[in-house]
């Protein structure tokens, strides 16, 4: 065994065993970050796949963003453990049946008939100066501009959308307006007022 | 003699010799960071002393110069206490979360034009995925501790950081146009010549904006409300003591380190001098990396000697209402002239 496939099994067991473990751990903050753990494991697999650039934006987004917001609303559930439990017996068939379906699915598409070794040859090395990134950004913004413009229109409209849905009138809500805030002047709030002092009755 | 060392060396396998080189590279990374970690925290007690007309520590060692040892040895020595209530792996956990990516990160960070542990070609990318994960140290911690002031200063540090770094971001992305590269050494490359060529000038809005952004991805002062000893006693790490306490503290000064680091060799040049001229260029690259960082250093400082803290909502919209906002245009600003002006080219 080579020191790289030593690496590669690592990781691989890692994320199956980190996968495993999101589904079958109770906590749901520690399922979310058995999350962490997988995409971790994933993105050191890509790495060693020569795709650096994917492996980074993977831990970027989901780990440095994605997972920091589910966690945010995760931790701050309040969760009874127990009725979690309930009505596992009645679901287990159901649950069976599909996980059954799916995995024979899976078996037949991703089997070696159409993802065997044998089908794909092998991809050249590249020389240590290569740049995957310069190469991705090359790619999309030749060959695949539409369907990368298109996707960031989308992403636009999600975006907006998303505000206009949360956004609630200045109206109806009370809001600070610090420009107003700071151009207050001591004129405007402070009344001194002389007043003679008491005398002692 | 140097050639039988020469002779010993290549008589270990080579997997052997890489893990040891790396090995020593790392150390000779990161204890100097640590040292730096322990003197800066002198440095800032002394500083913000003498900005406040006292004098600092002055009483271990000539003039408190071992101040820093002395309160190391204290931590080392004092109980780590594990609440009975917390979470007790994710608790033992978080310090090492807040250290581990801070620390990670400075293998990229190039000293000189040589001196680089990991010359990466996607060196600022794994700068930002190493930094944006900092903040699970600190979500974790909250949540582990199972305490209310540490469970409120943990949320309201993850909503900071999550929303400063996407300005870095953006303000990094500035860089990126004119360098055209990710790699940290030939960003500092293509400054190369003198002070005029620096990326200080044609991006200077988006230096003040990830300089800022720095602070406040760091919990520093002005921006250090996830502490916030006012309100909520200590934030994050209330329910810390020694070792593990202080393992969140050399995480920050690291992460202020790295930040002025990063400062330096996006905007300022790195390890250039900034005229090259006689007596500028007899001082060594490496020398002039250390002044920058530490001129950066000096301003984190001086903030937290000169400002009082922001409150939240107002943090939150500085970084979402006005920084964002100037990063983008200044972005979209650089692009037209790339593109358009005909010494869009002298600009890069």
């Amino acid at each position: 065994m080579t020191f790289t496939q030593f690496v590669f099994y690592l990781f691989s067991a890692v994320l199956i065993f980190a996968a495993a473990m999101v589904i079958t751990v109770r906590n749901p903050v520690k399922a979310a970050l058995f999350l962490v753990l997988a995409f971790f494991s994933a993105a050191g697999l890509w790495v060693m796949l020569e795709a650096e650039f994917l492996a980074i934006a993977l831990v970027l987004v989901y780990v440095g963003a994605v997972m920091v917001l589910f966690l945010f609303v995760v931790m701050m559930l309040d969760i009874n453990l127990a009725r979690l439990r309930e009505g596992f017996g009645e679901y287990l068939p159901v649950g069976a049946v599909v996980a059954a379906l799916m995995i024979v699915e899976m078996g037949v598409i991703l089997g070696p008939r159409h993802f065997g070794l044998h089908r794909f040859p092998l991809p050249p090395g590249h020389a240590a100066g290569y740049s995957n990134t310069r190469e991705l950004g090359l790619q999309l913004y030749t060959t695949y501009v539409y369907p990368f413009e298109i996707a960031s229109l989308i992403l636009l409209v999600a975006i907006i959308a998303a505000i206009a849905l949360s956004m609630r009138s200045h109206r109806r809500s009370r809001h600070q307006d610090p420009g107003k805030q700071v151009q207050v002047r001591r004129e405007d709030r402070v009344r001194i007022v002389k007043m003679a002092a008491e005398k002692k009755g | 003699m140097i050639a039988h060392l020469e002779a010993a060396w290549r008589g270990f396998p080579l997997w052997s010799r890489l893990v040891l080189g790396s090995l020593g590279g790392i150390i000779a990374i990161v204890v100097p960071l640590m040292i730096a970690v322990a003197y800066l925290t002198f440095a800032e007690r002394k500083i913000i002393g003498y900005m406040q007309v006292r004098i600092g520590p002055n009483r271990v060692g000539p003039r408190g110069w071992l101040q820093p040892i002395a309160d190391a040895l204290k931590l080392l020595f004092k109980e780590i206490i594990i609440p009975s209530s917390a979470n007790k792996y994710l608790f033992v956990l978080a310090p090492v979360l807040a250290i581990g990516p801070s620390l990670v990160a400075w293998a990229v960070i190039p000293f000189t034009s040589r001196l680089v542990l990991a010359n990466i070609n996607a060196g600022l990318l794994f700068i930002l995925a190493m930094t944006s994960m900092g903040v699970y140290g600190v979500i974790v911690a909250g949540w582990a501790s199972n305490s209310k002031y540490a469970f409120l200063g943990s949320l309201r540090s993850a909503a900071q950081i999550v929303a400063y770094e996407i300005a870095m971001g953006f303000a990094l992305v500035g860089v990126l146009m004119l360098a055209g590269t990710l790699n940290l050494r030939e960003i500092v490359l293509h400054q190369a010549g003198n002070i005029a060529h620096w990326y200080l000038w044609p991006l200077f809005p988006l230096f003040l904006v990830y300089f800022i952004s720095g602070v406040a991805e760091t919990n520093r002062a002005p921006f250090d409300v996830a502490e916030g000893e006012s309100e909520i006693v200590a934030g994050f790490h209330v329910e810390y003591s020694g070792m593990a306490f202080a393992i969140f503290f050399l995480a920050e000064y690291a992460n202020m380190i790295l930040i002025s680091a990063l400062t330096a060799i996006l905007f300022l040049g790195g390890w250039m001098a900034p005229v090259g001229v006689a007596p500028f260029t007899w001082v060594p690259p490496l020398a002039w990396f250390l002044i920058k960082v530490s001129v950066l250093l000096f301003f984190f400082l001086w903030f937290r000697a000169t400002f009082p803290r922001y409150r939240y909502d107002q943090i939150m919209r500085l970084g979402w209402k006005v920084l964002i906002p100037v990063t983008l245009v200044w972005i979209t600003l650089i692009g037209v002239v790339m593109f358009f002006a005909p010494w869009g080219g002298v600009v890069r």
